[in-house]
């Protein structure tokens, strides 16, 4: 019967854990803006969006070439290398933009968000602040959530700008297609709203998920070194799941069949 | 000052998220500039221009030597009006030369073939503002078909 009573447990506990997750949510989302909190605000968007710029623009690069490569070897057999910009593009704006994005972002700043709450937590600097009747949801957690929610779109926009570039580079300047297709072509083919809001809006939700979880995860991580280490794999593994997870959902939603 | 560092840098990483959606409107969501240099521009008839659209390329013998800059209707006759924008490099092409719509590849899009015509003492160069004479329509599938069946019907 101890398994038992250890799955009860356990069970129990993750509930805690999805209310207490909420609770902080709500309490950050809630607390009233603060005139004074929009210089913490962009402090942290300097540390979650500007830090990232260097992986995002490098990985978009890249995967823009390896699509543009990957792409023209397939297409050329049919004699479709015109269909190549299409095809980075569509593939980049509504699917790679924003979940490479989003799986490097959890990398990258989902990471050091919970390593950095974590270490505020056993260093008990958060208690500090609640002792000086400072709000650590309003002070400490609202900036980097709502850092994470602007940043993300933004890395998400460069990523693809960047990689279509690419695409650019590899399939006309290298490969030769031709310039006037690969641009053309894509452009009649891509549209606005479907094809770059849609991405848009899906890095919107992946940013809202990793940052909810970074910072829970720190927020709510047990104040040892261990517990530290351990809630920012958390934060990494959980993030990754729920972006590839919600992604399907989400592509569903948009492009699926009606 | 760190602050003032940290604004700066916040606000050169907006203004690059800008230039990003601006890069993606103007140039993948519709299409800026692809330097051509000079062109002068011809005029062809087609009873049918298929799937051709504008920036179609305009090749001969798989050369490009110019693009589709517009495509309207006459509204006299009804029928297509494709401008061309060809590059001055190639600007001697004689009077009869031809210009047809083709498909790149068996599924590839369209483009322009031109057929440079032959040239006799008498017979001058296309040259700006011209339309082209001799002009063969898209090839339409469907229509093909129906041809094909109504001459097996008539059997």
């Amino acid at each position: 019967m101890d398994w038992l009573a250890k799955l009860g447990q356990s069970t129990l506990e993750r509930f805690a854990a999805i209310g207490r997750a909420t609770g902080m949510l709500l309490g950050a989302l809630l607390a009233a803006p603060q005139i004074k909190n929009i210089s913490l605000t962009i402090k942290q968007i300097y540390v979650v969006g500007v830090q990232s710029l260097s992986i995002i623009i490098v990985s978009g690069l890249f995967i823009g070439m390896v699509m543009a490569l990957q792409g023209y070897t397939i297409l050329v057999d049919y004699g479709a290398e015109g269909s190549l910009g299409p095809m980075v593009a569509l593939s980049i704006l509504r699917e790679l933009g924003p979940v490479v994005t989003a799986l490097l972002f959890a990398g990258r700043a989902g990471s050091a968000l919970t390593a950095e709450i974590g270490l505020m937590k056993a260093t008990e600097q958060l208690s500090s602040l609640e002792m000086m009747a400072v709000d650590p949801l309003r002070r400490v957690v609202a900036p980097r959530l709502w850092a994470g929610l602007i940043s993300m779109p933004m890395l998400t926009l460069i990523f693809s700008a960047v990689g279509i570039l690419g695409g650019h580079l590899v399939g006309v300047e290298w490969l030769g297609v031709d310039v006037g297709s690969y641009w053309s072509i894509m452009q009649s083919t891509v549209e606005w709203n479907e094809d770059v809001m849609n991405g848009v809006i899906k890095s919107v939700f992946f940013a809202f998920v990793i940052t909810w979880i970074a910072i829970f995860k720190g927020y709510d991580s047990v104040p040892t070194s261990e517990g530290i280490s351990a809630a920012t794999t958390q934060t990494v593994v959980y993030s990754s799941l729920a972006v590839l997870g919600l992604d399907f959902v989400l592509t569903a939603i948009m492009f699926g069949i009606e | 000052m760190t602050s003032r560092k940290v604004e700066v840098l916040v606000g050169l990483f907006v203004a690059l998220a800008i230039a990003a959606s601006l890069m993606l409107a103007l140039n993948v969501a519709s299409q800026g500039t692809v330097g051509q240099g000079d062109t002068y521009t011809l005029y062809a008839k087609f009873d049918n221009i298929g799937g051709l659209k504008e920036r179609s390329s305009v090749k001969v013998g798989g050369v490009v030597i110019g693009r589709v800059e517009k495509i309207a209707l006459d509204p006299k006759d009804f029928t297509p009006v494709v401008t061309l924008n060809i590059s001055t490099a190639y600007d001697q092409f004689p009077e009869t030369s031809s210009a047809s719509i083709l498909t790149s590849g068996l599924l590839g899009e369209q483009y322009v073939g031109f057929q440079p015509g032959f040239t006799i003492d008498d017979i001058e160069n296309l040259a700006d503002g011209d339309y082209i004479a001799d002009t063969k329509s898209a090839l339409v599938l469907e229509d093909l078909i129906g041809q094909f069946l109504f001459s097996k019907g008539s059997d």
